[in-house]
């Protein structure tokens, strides 16, 4: 049993038009002092296996082929998510 | 003998129909196909119609990619077989690595819907032979996710080898990188674009009959009354 937490995130140089409204919101809202939002997507993941080294190639496989497009995002895989700051 | 060109049916497809209608109005006999067989039904070209394939879940076309019958398309588009891709069917191509890039959020967050001018910037591939180069035509628009990303290297890639196909006039809707529309692969046979000529194929239902070309391109390619390539990159 394991669980593990891929982060999806538009590449830094791709315009991200979604996060660019919610720091327009915060502005409206009177929270000053935010300079950027960039907004992406989490997935929480439990396996039915111990992470060996095949189980993580297999997640670096899921998570560049199927939950992120390398032509636009980036995807960081956590295989330690408890210890990972909230 | 009449011209076999299949629609694919994903679930969450729109405009399969209006495809398959404008196959026929063109003059070739539409093929029904469906995203679980592994079966191309011996057609000769193949439209990746419109629509919220598998919900648009993860990214546009990101999980149709993986459908079965797209096992069979990659390979034939590999082989040379001509496929056209229609808004969702561009952004399954894109997320196929059959072409380069990817389409994004639109710029300004609105679903855009509108006819939208094109100009034909490449009239040698399969689908746009029976243009003139340079020549503008009307169809319609509609998209929420139809903004034209890749990086440098692969915009003036395109743009050097001639795979621009078609580019927005008259105001860009989403946001595209360089006002592009469509792109096609190497070799031409593989063309993708936002906008959609098969709702312009009839007075009633759409702005011109602009659309009519696309199909009449692919039966001159098929028919090989038409040279497929990219045209601007022969020495």
């Amino acid at each position: 049993m394991a669980r593990v937490v891929v982060d999806v995130m538009l590449k830094p140089e791709i315009l991200d038009p979604q996060g660019r409204a919610v720091r327009g919101a915060l502005g409206r809202l009177g929270l000053d002092g935010v300079t950027d939002v960039r907004q992406g997507k989490q997935f929480v993941i439990d396996l039915d296996a111990e992470l060996t080294d095949e189980a993580v190639a297999l997640l670096h496989e899921i998570a560049g082929t199927l939950l992120s497009n390398p032509v636009i995002e980036d995807y960081v895989l956590h295989t330690n998510p408890a210890e990972s700051p909230t | 003998m009449t011209a076999r060109i299949g629609v694919v049916t994903f679930p969450g497809t729109l405009d399969d129909r209006d495809a398959a209608r404008a196959v026929r109005l063109g003059g070739a006999e539409p093929v029904a196909l469906w995203h679980g067989d592994h079966d191309l039904r011996s057609v000769d070209a193949v439209i990746l119609p419109g629509g919220f394939s598998y919900g648009d879940y993860l990214r546009c076309g990101a999980i149709s990619r993986f459908a079965p019958v797209m096992t069979e398309v990659i390979d034939a588009a590999r082989g040379g077989m001509p496929v056209l891709g229609i808004c969702n069917g561009f952004q399954i191509l894109c997320e196929s690595h059959l072409l380069p890039g990817a389409l994004t959020r639109n710029s300004s967050l609105h679903f855009v819907c509108r006819d939208q001018v094109l100009r034909i910037e490449n009239s040698a591939t399969a689908w746009t032979n029976a243009f003139a180069p340079g020549q503008e035509i009307l169809v319609p628009l509609k998209n929420g996710e139809g903004r034209y990303e890749a990086d440098q290297s692969t915009l003036d890639m395109l743009e050097g080898e001639g795979r621009v196909v078609f580019r927005y006039v008259g105001g860009n809707p989403n946001g595209s990188r360089r006002d592009i529309a469509g792109v096609c692969n190497e070799r031409g046979n593989v063309v993708g674009l936002m906008p959609h000529p098969e709702h312009s194929v009839e007075p009633l239902t759409g702005p011109s009959l602009d659309g009519l070309g696309v199909i009449a391109s692919v039966l001159a390619a098929l028919t090989g009354t038409a040279p497929v390539g990219v045209g601007k990159v022969t020495a």
